[in-house]
């Protein structure tokens, strides 16, 4: 909510005519959810200080502004009044909009000269580590401090916050500290309080100009500025290397994770080939990534998608793009809302069904109800079903022993656990179960991933 | 002419163009029954005469009559008729419908049609047209029978017409209007002592040598077919049973043994197999007299009876809901067998289809057909063949009492081809999609046709599938609360006379207020051991006992302290002889579970805390960097000023907050940490405790629950009598000394737990929370400047409407539940709470 700007040498008053705001009259902008005031903590021939501090409305903030009908963009109980954020970087193009400019009338030659200036940035909320301050701020010319506190001193446990008082000193021109700060105030709350479009590359580019384009974090600073928007990224990369390789920011996985899963997938299509059925439902659809494999198959001519996720199912649609495909592709696949633990007529009458890495969301309670809806009452010719192999787990550095693979995994499997629960269900509903193993194996841990593909008995 | 037709029938009026039979229809009959083909023309095409579009419009009639019969009405096909083709389709549609078709057919004089015909100006058809549909019709008249018409009436004059006299008749199995009470026996299979054991003991006065039976005034017996084969006294509970049925006294349905003695006694070929082998035997000691009085009686058997206004259906293998009232060869095949598709099992024995799994209707089905160690209820139907004849047992249910009566057979008579196993595809507990799915509306008492909206349904679907309890334990959820009216007070948002004016003009006389404990919700299903929570609530777990949130997800993560606390509410309920005193072995609480910590460790730490954090911190430094200002200018400056002073008061309001979300958090080390405050005890065996006041729902958890473990605590509370104003006082300046030393706030509850004016249900409860408090639901600051005058406009009518419907779901599911209604039953209102909590409403009320 504070932003200082100490200017240390002689004359330092003369950082009022840079900033075109007298230091012996405290005044006030407006802003969209509030306003900002200018006044000036130290004044003096040797020491000069400006702040700028922020006062929103934390009603507006979280029921829109009056007159409205969007409804607010944030809690009631929300940080944002407090802290300097993306409504910070606003402040400041409008209070010192000029000085940004690099205008500065008759004092041209010291607003193009560097100073000695600090800047403190009151309650920076840094999402992520905070060493990249440092890794970001420093390359520009800054020493770089910061503090931050306990979340709440009463309740130690709960952490440091994420909250910095971050304090730059260097020598560098007004105009560049005002942009720095501008541009890096939202890379590090990560959270804007307007919708990000195309006018963020420009706004980036034209603040960045001279000093983004050969920053060594380059692709950290651009793709948090830009709320990790891919095409916008990318877009902001193109025009950023001019002459050089676009460097495309690191991915969010791994790549062992994307060929895990086309490989599991195409796994689970041949089995399902193999198995001659000329219809297959796939339940627990997700964004339609097995369908979309199926639709291309021939000897598919009955294809149906099911998953409890709408979200999920609208993305699949998407993806599929069953809103304009012509009638013989709609007749071919359908997608539907429901549930493995309630019994579903829509799921009868499929000679093969896959359930691709679904089971493990289930709680263990209700995998009882899961069992029958499937292999006693839509019963199926084949089934080609998938899971985790717990065992493997200790091949990933990053999860903890007692870790599952994924927040949603309710258990997961060792080999042995998949086995005899497969081998029940066989023997329980009349199937024969072939279990193979999918992706690269270990001699200790055996693959990543598990199958099971159960034929039913004549 | 009387022309008699069922009551549930496709009519099809057959006469040439012009023989009046548009007028006939509306004559005798309702103008919705009468589905005619130029109607149908004319909604499709604009023209009533547009013989082009004649398929098209048979298409429509045929679904719309589709969709009546579905719903068991009569329906009237106004169309020509005359030819063969015309009529299939009203055969086929009887069929589909499982009713009987009638043809009424107006042969009237040809020339008399011809001048209809022409004084109508619409219709100029040559006069070959009708002449050659007076042939059709000539040639059909005598094979309309054998088509497949149940009744052929012929009228053949104008004066016929206008006289012909509709009387509709009750189908058969239409037994309606007998109310019972019945007692309805299983599969007797020739256990003739077992019988009469089974009578005498329901006080039937049974002469058993004469083979006769009287029952006790006012009750009859229903037997369920089956009469005979394999057992040793065939002809005994022939004579019994068919002197019974004679004398008013029982009702009998077919079996398939009884189907099948009928065709040995007409002289068909049958195989002596099943044990009709034993009756054979018998037979032949028989006079012919006898024989012929019992082939006369099997032949009246009909498939299955609809009693009691519809609400039960008796048949021998059962009857699912689409075919009860109706008549055709498909129902009676589905009576006899049950729903078979041809397919056997490893004995031999035809495959029967789990049609009860399935079954959702209203009437409750009771059968026999398939030996079952013990009769059970599942879906409200049950088959109570127990198998006697296999050395198991007769059964016989006693309607309205659904209480079971039992006779052990004496030994086994005839060996099973399989085991007697449970029909475990037949049981109640699997849920279906159509249960959940769509727009629905549920009635209950206390709010008729509740709607619950598609799309509220879908993220509920969601919600429940990734995230709830097995719903087995899923027997309840909490309704959300209302806050008080809005206060007009300048400090307050929320005071106590919101809530006691809101109770008193409802016509509320006592309202008991009760603290609000500051934690979160938990509903409690405790059982007295894991046995009984496998029988009662069929979960598989091993788990006897649940914890959990509004949103029906377990409260803990981990089993390990849920187990330890409900060990410890186990342990306190025994000590307390709640068990014995309340005559139940499972027991279901409302309750609040503390620290708030414990289950919103995530929104403190990550919403709360830092709000707290950056806002005192950046209202520190703001403050400071003012002052500095300040004395940097070396003159008084009046923004300076009244900025350090609102930055000041802000600061306060900050500090305010942070102690006001603290004193709800503490650190949990152990199980002893946590809080449990029970405030409703909502149900036991067979019963809910709705009918109580609030005040005994406090003092018999204080008798039960609290006070012998420190985890279970009571909950403060007072009672205000809203006609005294130092009362209301009292309750005021409680909740002041309340709030101020950091409670949440209260609940006022109207004095019965079910409150309602005119009929109309009233709020169950509105909460009236804390000034200090609301700083963490409103924000730290919604006390300053004029916040609070704008925080004012809110309005509560979704939220209460909510409260109201949620409540009506919640109150009926456990009525469900107790009363031991089916699975699907109690889960559909708990379904409908969670998909209204998917409603858009504001999260801060």
């Amino acid at each position: 909510m504070l932003l200082t700007i100490t200017y240390t040498g002689q004359n330092t008053q003369n950082l009022g005519f840079l900033l075109y705001k007298n230091p012996a009259r405290p005044q006030t902008v407006t802003l969209s959810y509030g306003k900002a005031y200018i006044f000036y903590p130290e004044i003096s021939d040797t020491r000069t200080t400006a702040a700028l501090l922020l006062s929103l409305d934390p009603i507006d903030l979280a029921r829109g502004k009056a007159g409205s009908t969007g409804g607010g963009l944030f809690d009631y109980v929300n940080d944002r009044p407090y802290v300097s954020s993306s409504f910070m970087s606003t402040a400041i193009s409008k209070a010192f909009g000029t000085a940004m400019s690099g205008r500065a009338d008759e004092h041209q030659a010291l607003s193009d000269s560097t100073l000695d200036l600090t800047a403190v940035i009151s309650m920076l909320p840094c999402v992520g580590e905070k060493e990249k301050l440092s890794a970001v701020f420093a390359p520009l010319g800054y020493e770089v401090q910061y503090d931050a506190a306990l979340s709440d001193e009463k309740f130690p446990a709960w952490g440091e916050s994420r909250y910095v008082n971050l304090t730059l000193h260097g020598k560098v021109r007004l105009r560049d500290l005002l942009r720095h700060i501008f541009v890096l105030i939202p890379v590090f709350d990560r959270q804007k309080h307007y919708w990000v479009g195309e006018d963020e590359v420009k706004k980036l580019l034209s603040h960045g100009e001279g000093w983004l384009e050969n920053h060594p974090e380059k692709a950290y600073i651009t793709g948090r500025y830009l709320g990790r928007r891919k095409s916008l990224v990318s877009m902001a990369f193109a025009q950023l290397a001019g002459h050089e390789d676009a460097e495309e920011p690191a991915k969010e996985s791994s790549e062992t994770r994307v060929t895990l899963n086309m490989q599991r997938l195409n796994r689970v299509l041949a089995a399902l080939k193999s198995s001659g059925a000329s219809s297959v439902v796939d339940l627990g659809c997700g964004e339609g990534r097995l369908l979309s494999l199926l639709i291309k198959e021939r000897q598919f001519s009955r294809i149906a998608g099911m998953d409890v996720s709408h979200v999920a199912l609208k993305r699949a649609s998407d993806r599929l793009r069953l809103e304009s495909a012509g009638e013989s592709y709609r007749e071919r696949i359908a997608l539907f809302q429901g549930s493995l633990t309630y019994k579903d007529s829509r799921i009868s009458g499929f000679e093969a069904a896959s359930v691709v890495e679904v089971v493990e969301h289930l709680d263990p309670a209700r995998l009882s109800a899961f069992e029958r809806v499937l292999f006693a009452f839509a019963k199926p010719k084949t089934i080609v079903l998938t899971t985790p192999n717990k065992e493997y787990n200790a091949n990933y550095a990053f999860l903890h022993p007692k870790d599952l693979r994924h927040g949603d995994h309710r258990f997961e499997w060792t080999r042995a656990e998949f086995r005899n629960w497969a081998n029940r269900i066989a023997a329980d509903y009349g199937y024969r179960v072939e279990i193979s193993e999918i992706g690269e194996a270990d001699e200790i841990h055996g693959a990543p991933t598990q199958m099971g593909v159960f034929q039913l008995c004549d | 002419m009387r022309l008699e037709i069922p009551e549930l029938a496709v009519i099809a009026l057959v006469g040439v163009s012009g023989s009046g039979k548009s007028t006939f229809a509306k004559t005798h009959f309702k103008e919705t029954e009468v589905l005619s083909s130029d109607f149908f023309r004319a909604l499709i095409s604009d023209d009533e005469n547009n013989q082009s579009v004649t398929s098209a419009a048979f298409e429509t009639l045929y679904y719309v009559a589709n969709k009546r019969l579905s719903l068991g009405l009569l329906t009237v096909i106004d169309a020509t008729n005359v030819q063969k083709e015309a009529r299939e389709g009203v055969l086929k549609l009887a069929k589909a419908q499982n009713c009987h078709a009638v043809a009424i057919v107006l042969d009237m004089p040809e020339s008399l049609c011809r001048t209809r015909n022409e004084t109508r100006s619409d219709r100029n058809f040559g006069d070959h047209v009708i002449r050659r549909q007076s042939a059709a019709l000539r040639r059909s008249i005598k094979h309309l029978q054998k088509e497949g018409f149940r009744h052929v009436y012929v009228l053949q004059s104008p004066t016929e017409a206008a006289a012909a006299e509709i009387v509709r008749t009750p189908l058969w199995n239409n037994k309606k209007d007998e109310r019972g009470p019945f007692d309805i026996i299983g599969d007797v299979h020739g256990c003739y002592d077992e019988l009469c054991a089974l009578l005498t003991k329901m006080g039937y006065a049974v002469d058993k040598a004469a083979c006769t039976a009287a029952p006790p005034p006012g009750r009859k017996a229903v037997f369920l077919g089956d009469l005979c084969d394999r057992g040793p006294h065939n002809m005994q509970v022939l004579r019994l049973v068919m002197d019974m049925a004679q004398s008013g006294h029982a009702y009998c349905v077919a079996g398939n043994h009884d189907v099948k003695l009928l065709k040995k006694l007409s002289g068909k070929q049958v195989q002596l197999s099943h044990g009709l082998e034993t009756t054979t035997q018998e037979l032949a000691a028989e006079s012919d007299e006898f024989l012929e009085m019992v082939q006369a009686f099997l032949r009246g058997l009909i498939s299955h009876y609809v009693f009691d206004n519809g609400n039960l259906v008796v048949a021998h293998a059962g009857l699912k809901e689409a075919y009860q009232g109706r008549g055709s060869a498909r129902v009676r095949d589905f009576c006899l067998f049950g729903d078979t598709n041809g397919e056997t099992d490893a004995y031999g024995l035809p495959v029967r289809l789990p049609w009860a799994s399935e079954y959702r209707g209203k009437a409750l089905v009771v059968y026999g057909h398939t030996p079952t160690p013990e009769a059970a209820f599942s879906n409200n139907t049950i088959c109570i063949d127990t198998g006697c004849v296999f050395g198991g047992k007769l059964t016989a249910l006693r309607y309205p009492e659904k209480a079971l009566v039992e006779v052990l057979a004496a030994r086994e008579y005839y060996a099973p081809a399989k085991p007697l196993l449970a029909d475990t595809a037949n049981t109640d507990d699997m849920l279906s999609i159509e249960d959940v799915m769509g727009q629905k509306y549920l009635s209950t008492p206390l709010r008729r046709a509740i709607k619950i909206r598609e799309e509220n349904a879908a993220a509920a679907l969601e919600a429940i599938s990734r995230f709830a309890a097995d719903p087995h334990w899923l027997v309840y959820l909490p309704p959300t609360m209302s806050p008080c009216e809005t206060s007009t007070l300048p400090d307050y948002l929320e005071y106590p006379t919101g809530a006691f004016a809101y109770y008193k003009a409802s016509g509320v006389g006592k309202v008991v207020c009760e603290q609000k404990h500051m934690g979160s919700r938990a509903v409690i299903v405790l059982c007295k051991d894991e046995a009984v929570a496998a029988k009662r609530f069929a979960v598989s777990d091993g788990s006897f006992g649940i914890i959990y949130t509004r949103m029906g997800r377990h409260f803990f993560e981990e089993k390990e302290t849920e187990t330890q606390l409900l060990s410890r509410l186990r342990a306190a309920l025994t000590r307390a002889h709640f068990w014995e005193d309340f005559a139940t072995d499972w027991v279901c609480i409302d309750a609040e579970l503390m620290p708030w910590s414990a289950k919103a460790q995530k929104l403190l730490v990550e919403q709360y805390a830092p709000v707290g954090r950056a806002g005192r911190d950046g209202l520190t430094a703001a403050a400071a960097a003012i002052q500095n200002a300040a004395s940097a200018l070396g003159a008084p400056n009046e923004l300076l000023s009244s900025l350090l002073a609102e930055t000041e008061s802000r600061k306060d309001a900050l500090a305010r907050y942070a102690d006001a979300y603290r004193a709800y958090c503490w650190t949990v080390n152990s199980v002893e940490d946590y809080r449990i405050a029970p405030f409703h005890l909502l149900a036991t065996e067979g019963k809910t405790w709705a009918d109580q006041t609030h005040l005994w729902h406090m003092d018999t958890i204080k008798n039960y629950m609290t006070g012998s473990d420190p985890i279970f605590v009571a909950t403060k509370h007072i009672l205000v009598d809203l006609a005294d104003e130092n009362s209301v006082q009292a309750g005021i300046d409680w909740w002041l000394k309340l709030t101020e030393s950091g409670g949440e706030g209260m609940v006022v509850k109207p004095y019965d737990f079910i409150a309602t004016k005119n009929g109309e249900l009233l709020q169950p409860a509105v909460k009236c929370r804390g000034r200090e408090y609301l700083r963490i639901i409103y924000g730290p600051e919604y006390t300053l400047g004029d916040n609070l005058q704008r925080l004012k406009k809110r309005s509560l009518t979704r939220k209460r409407n909510l409260a109201l419907n949620e409540f009506a779901l919640g109150m009926e599911s456990l009525q469900r539940f107790v009363k031991g209604d089916p699975l699907y039953r109690v889960h559909e209102c708990v379904f409908g709470v969670l998909a209204m909590e998917s409603e858009p409403v504001d999260p801060r009320l």
